[in-house]
């Protein structure tokens, strides 16, 4: 039937035939009936990449086929999340090897969009974790792949925006811990400058990411809070808890019950939660220890948070520039906080070396905002497309709606490659978003 | 912990079912036409969970081997849950009895065949309960889907019957009408968000329900009232409707 799809950025909304499954001879079927389709996971991504006029979506292919408590190996359905995994491997004393700031993702929208998280610089990608995969290609037949079978299949499903197969099966390697907890160490950046030395001076830090302020001009430009982890130590705990260390944090969430008015999001409105929210450390530097969860998922305790960004959606502009570029870090930053277009949570990190097939992060600068959709915003994009070109930089597929075609191919080296075992595994296109028509990629 | 028995435990409906009870810390037994089906579903529950869960073949138009079945189980169960169905077509069952037939089957025979079974053993255990999950659709037969409310309306009417029985020996009778819910058997229809329920909506009432010791479940709650509007118009006028 259809009905109304849209990712996390609502925008665009479509029509979409949406079917699901629950055992893999259906989705099996499913494949061998469609003429064309783009799996589809929790919504989570923010454009159009999941997004086509026929979906499968695996959420109720959710099932954890095992465990091994001894040696972290985790192995589930495509369908499953992060939140549901860690309800399980956390009070085993495992971790996520590597997740993004949304615990609500399916694994395989995981692998699709090969996500990164604070530790990027240390653990690499979620791709990096996975030790083998099984897929349902074009024609119906199960395959699997791994870092060593069928690699081919394996380095552009990474990372690969679901257009070589449908992935059902994963296992992959979690990471031991011994706390719940996380040792967390913010510290005041004046600037740009600051934050960046920062950065480099802390690049010990397992976890690392900078919340920064684009409205700023003049000498506090860049202004940021840097913000560090480090899994806490049974010893590290403070007595409070102590008494388990493994204690799976209670769920508070509050939903965001309805569309903002896109007034309410002015240039005055984000200046001010800027101000409140840079001010609100009282000093330079503050240590102390917090659950995982306000961690790494801050957002996540208010549902439906998209829905401040107002009806018409709102674009999440992510981009990586080579550690060289810091000039072009500077230019756009400029051109943002000129246009008054900044957003509430404008993330900086630094991520580390990575050469991947077809996945976003490489070494450099990323810098990721969200800017609500609005007249003239998408020449404005354009425009800092070709700045980010100009340095060498790219975009991530995963919050993208709107590139161009020629943006994709400048910023992705390996994009001949990638479409090359496209062809192989999907010779008639039948995986295919509006995400990978509109990026020629399945034309 | 009791042992809970999951007939058609495929379904999606059967899934949420069973993690939920599996989450209150009961023993599961799964059940279904293709045993290897539920390998996942079980492995899910154990390490989620860490209860104990089998898995059965089990086939609810094979009246015949439904004895043998129940008795095969590891454990009595203390909780029978009878969770399958089918939907059919009713213009197919309109126009070819083989329809008609497996509709009837499943929906109503079936669900007769080995629920009596599990009720002459609790009868005599003099304990335990059965959940049958039947259907608004047999509260009052429509053109719509009339083969298949008429199988719902005979199991409501069996299960109905079955707890006015078993009160004498202890044993409850729960019967479920889920409304609409979003599975997998109705994704290609236009449902009323507001009238439809999510599998594990489904689950966590009837879980409830079955500790509270309730008779008829409504899964939303409105379903009874428009049901109670709808059995309340008049015969010459309801014919007259289309519906």
């Amino acid at each position: 039937m259809k009905h109304k799809i849209a990712n996390w950025g609502n925008y665009p909304v479509i029509e979409s035939n949406e079917r699901f499954f629950t055992y893999p001879d259906q989705l099996q079927q499913l494949v061998r009936e469609s003429k064309g389709f783009i799996p589809r996971g929790n919504g989570r991504c923010y454009g159009d990449a999941s997004l086509a006029p026929e979906t499968i979506t695996a959420t109720q292919f959710n099932k954890i086929l095992s465990f091994d408590k001894e040696k972290g190996i985790f192995e589930c359905q495509s369908g499953l999340t992060l939140d549901s995994i860690l309800e399980v491997i956390v009070p085993a004393g495992w971790f996520l090897p590597v997740t993004p700031g949304t615990k609500f993702i399916t694994v395989g929208g995981a692998i699709g969009s090969d996500v990164h998280g604070k530790n990027h610089h240390v653990d690499g990608c979620f791709s990096s974790h996975v030790l083998e995969m099984e897929l349902v290609l074009a024609d119906g037949s199960l395959m699997t792949c791994s870092p060593n079978t069928h690699k081919d299949l394996f380095e552009a499903t990474c990372g690969g925006m679901g257009l070589t197969g449908f992935i059902t099966r994963v296992s992959f390697q979690l990471k031991k811990i011994e706390t719940a907890y996380i040792r967390q160490k913010q510290i005041k950046a004046e600037n740009l400058e600051e934050v960046l030395r920062l950065f480099e001076e802390y690049k010990h830090y397992t976890y690392s990411v900078a919340w920064i302020d684009c409205l700023k001009k003049g000498p506090h430009f860049g202004r940021s809070i840097l913000i560090l982890g480090e899994h806490a130590r049974l010893n590290e705990l403070p007595a409070k808890f102590s008494a388990d260390p493994l204690k799976f944090p209670r769920k508070k969430q509050i939903n965001f019950p309805f569309n903002l008015p896109s007034w309410v999001l002015n240039t005055f409105t984000v200046k001010a939660f800027n101000f409140l929210y840079y001010a609100k450390n009282t000093r330079k530097e503050i240590n102390n220890v917090v659950s995982y969860e306000p961690f790494f998922y801050p957002l996540d305790a208010i549902l439906n948070w998209n829905r401040g960004y107002g009806k018409k959606g709102f674009i999440q502009y992510q981009f990586v520039l080579p550690l060289s570029a810091k000039e072009g870090l500077i230019d756009i930053l400029n051109r943002i906080s000129d246009k008054g277009i900044g957003s509430f949570l404008a993330v900086l990190k630094v991520f580390g070396q990575q050469d991947s097939l077809i996945s976003f992060p490489s070494e450099g600068y990323t810098l990721a905002l969200d800017i609500p959709v609005r007249q003239g915003l998408f020449e404005f994009l354009d425009e800092l497309d070709q700045v980010v070109l100009r340095y060498g930089g790219r975009l991530y597929m995963s919050k993208d709606a709107r590139m161009k075609p020629d943006v994709l191919k400048a910023g992705y080296p390996r994009l001949e490659e990638f479409k090359n075992i496209v062809l192989r595994y999907n010779p008639d296109f039948k995986f295919r978003s509006d995400q990978s028509d509109r990026l020629l990629l399945t034309k | 912990m009791s042992t809970v028995l999951i007939l058609g435990a495929a379904s999606d409906m059967a899934v949420a079912i069973a993690r939920r009870f599996a989450e209150q810390g009961h023993q599961l037994q799964l059940a279904a036409r293709k045993a290897d089906r539920l390998l996942p579903l079980a492995s899910d529950l154990k390490i989620r969970y860490g209860t104990p869960v089998s898995v059965h073949e089990f086939e609810a138009i094979a009246f015949d081997t439904h004895e043998t079945f129940y008795r095969s189980l590891s454990a009595r169960p203390d909780i029978v849950i009878c969770v399958f169905g089918y939907l059919g077509d009713q213009d197919k069952a309109m126009a070819s009895w083989t329809e008609a037939e497996q509709i009837i089957h499943t929906n109503y025979t079936g669900a007769v065949s080995i629920l009596n079974c599990a009720a002459a053993e609790m009868a005599a255990r003099k304990q335990g309960t059965i959940v049958g999950i039947s259907s608004v659709a047999g509260d009052r037969g429509r053109q719509s889907n009339y083969i298949y409310g008429s199988a719902k309306a005979g199991f409501s009417a069996y299960l109905s019957g079955l707890r006015n029985r078993m009160f004498a020996s202890g044993v409850h009778v729960l019967t479920v009408k889920p409304g609409f819910v979003y599975t997998r058997m109705t994704e290609n229809l236009t449902l009323p968000p507001l009238l439809t329920a999510k599998p594990e909506e489904v689950a966590l009432a009837v879980e409830k329900a079955v500790r509270s010791k309730k008779n008829v479940l409504y899964v939303k709650w409105f379903w009874k009232w428009i049901m109670l509007i709808i059995t309340l118009i008049p015969e010459f006028m309801f014919k007259k409707l289309k519906l």
